[in-house]
């Protein structure tokens, strides 16, 4: 029997590993610790490894990025963590005109090795400022790397793969992913950047899917099985680099696309997808291509507004169901009802936020 | 724009200014992290400290006490804009500093030996351990932001505010001093002409005789290689 650990835990556990490693890494971020730890992703790791390898800091998101870019200069390897990526939007200037830009604008001859890792808020009353996804802004910016795992094993072994990385790597972690289970291997891997991971495998669509959408699909896809259609789950796992033929080869055998989003719709990462498979696979397309995102609407603050703001399985279920003329149903029509408030991702969850 | 020179410990300018202070400040909280005796001197402008960036680099250079000097070269514009569009008259980056807890002080940026006693100063406090020190040197941008030419004709400042900095060219009075200290005579300072302008004329012909970049190191952004595009 495989360990299982939670996503939260595998994040701490792939810091442990690096900064034992490695003298050079070292964990910066707001909150890094207080009693609770980034939702216990840094926890004891101060203690274990003293105040000049985990710190505090300032809330001056924007030099503080600088200032990890230069140690990274100096030949550290900074983990810097922030509470919501909301707050990376002050320190645009350093993370897309320096860190992106240096290893090219220098000709090589340095590099900026600095893993951001940015948790996506939802639900708990965190609201417009602090649970939008912001990942297709970096995720646009050449120089950048942005991951969004969605299972505890790719959440340790892409923080390890980012950390090994010699450029700046975005690590996006959806705040509903931390107390998810799964298993997860004791010792030091890395799950390569720019790698797609067909996570069900099915014949008639492949829904493609980021950070917790997956979760979502991988339910819609059992739902949807019990109906007799086969989908097919790919997790994206890394935006950019993007596992193009990885997608497009699912999209080419099953010749139905679902692109799953945990964010907006508009310019971003979903309409990306299926701009690929429009380019590369058009001749395998049997339907039209399928957008399932929030909506462009600024995030959701109450319990009422996020029922009626974040798509779920049933949302995916559906979608898929009207590409082979099925009827629409309801959540518990699909058996498909959670067993918690739209704002809650389970009903152990209890903040603190 | 975007010089560097490593073999010197030269790490990089900016086109933003600002922006280059938090990544100084960053090269000194790495030398105090690994407890090395090195400081760190940074040099930026009289906008740059109008960033937000500035205080919050200064801020964070105070609470841990990093060896780092940063050197505002108060040129009085920043681009066409004057210190009259941008600050308040009783704005004062020593000041600024200051509240910080950090030393700092303001000097003639056109005196060669003044500005040389001022950055002893400043490093010697910064070895010390005393933490970050803050040096502000006043002086002029003779031309353009942007390109060789003059371009006083635009009329952002008046030919006889140029003219009274341009009096205190800060190599000419330097050399007159030479002079007139008997340290320097018309031979010594045809030979250091001649080879300024040796140097300068080498890396003319050192840019023409370089290939351009091809598409592909254009287009190489990454320094690490992975699967996927």
């Amino acid at each position: 029997m495989s360990r299982e650990i939670s996503y939260g835990a595998a994040i701490r556990e792939a810091t442990d590993q690096l900064m034992s490693e490695s003298d050079r890494v070292y964990v910066i971020g707001l909150g890094s610790t207080d009693p609770k730890s980034i939702f216990g992703t840094t926890t004891g790791l101060q203690a274990k490894y003293g105040p000049k390898r985990v710190l505090d800091m300032p809330t001056s998101e924007n030099a503080m990025t600088g200032i990890c870019i230069g140690t990274a200069l100096m030949g550290m390897r900074p983990i810097m963590v922030h509470q919501r990526i909301d707050f990376l939007l002050l320190a645009l200037d350093q993370i897309v005109n320096n860190a992106a830009k240096w290893y090219s604008m220098f000709n090589g001859q340095q590099s900026v090795p600095l893993v951001i890792r940015a948790i996506v808020g939802r639900g708990w009353g965190q609201g417009p400022q602090h649970s939008q996804n912001l990942q297709a802004l970096f995720a646009h910016v050449p120089g950048l790397k942005v991951v969004t795992p969605a299972v505890p094993a790719d959440a340790k072994g892409m923080l390890i793969a980012a950390a090994h990385d010699n450029d700046p790597v975005l690590f996006i972690e959806h705040r509903w992913l931390h107390n998810t289970f799964g298993p997860v291997p004791e010792e030091m891997y890395e799950t390569p950047l720019g790698t797609a991971n067909v996570v069900r495998e099915g014949r008639d669509v492949s829904i493609v899917a980021t950070s917790f959408m997956v979760i979502e699909a991988v339910r819609a896809a059992q739902a949807l099985a019990r109906d007799g259609i086969e989908a097919e789950v790919v997790d994206v796992r890394s935006i950019r680099p993007l596992d193009v033929d990885g997608i497009i080869a699912s999209v080419r055998k099953t010749g139905r696309l679902v692109a799953c989003d945990a964010a907006w719709k508009t310019l971003g990462f979903a309409g990306e997808i299926v701009a690929l498979a429009a380019e590369l696979a058009l001749e395998d397309l049997r339907a039209r291509p399928i957008r399932v995102t929030l909506p462009d609407w600024h995030t959701a603050a109450s319990p009422v507004a996020a029922e009626m703001y974040y798509p779920t399985a049933a949302t995916i279920a559906n979608e898929v169901a009207a590409l082979f003329g099925k009827p629409q149903r309801s959540a518990q029509e699909w058996n498909l009802v959670r067993n918690a408030p739209a704002d809650q991702p389970d009903l152990s969850f209890i903040g603190p936020f | 724009m975007h010089l560097i020179d490593l073999s010197v410990n030269m790490l990089g300018s900016t086109p933003i200014v600002g922006n280059i202070v938090p990544v100084a400040t960053g090269v000194a909280f790495a030398t105090w992290l690994d407890g090395r005796d090195e400081i760190t001197v940074v040099y930026l402008g009289d906008g740059a400290t109008e960033e937000g960036a500035f205080t919050e680099s200064i801020n964070f250079a105070a609470l841990k006490a990093l060896p780092i000097v940063y050197v505002v070269e108060n040129n009085f514009f920043s681009v066409y804009s004057p210190l009259s569009v941008r600050q308040p008259l009783a704005r004062d980056v020593i000041g600024i500093a200051a509240s910080h807890g950090i030393a700092g002080a303001r000097g003639d940026g056109n005196d060669v030996e003044g500005v040389h006693r001022l950055a002893a100063i400043a490093a010697t406090h910064a070895r010390s351990g005393a933490g970050p020190y803050v040096l502000e040197l006043e002086t002029y941008r003779w031309r353009e932001h942007c390109g060789p030419a003059y371009d006083n004709e635009l009329g952002y400042r008046s030919v006889a505010e140029f003219e009274s900095w341009r009096a205190r060219d800060p190599i000419a009075a330097m050399e007159r001093r030479l002079i007139r200290a008997g340290a320097l005579d018309t031979k010594g300072r045809e030979s250091l002409a001649s080879e300024c302008a040796a140097e300068v004329d080498d890396a003319f012909a050192f840019a023409l005789a370089s290939p351009f970049p091809t598409g592909q190191s254009f287009g190489d952004v990454y320094s690490t290689v992975t699967a996927g595009r």
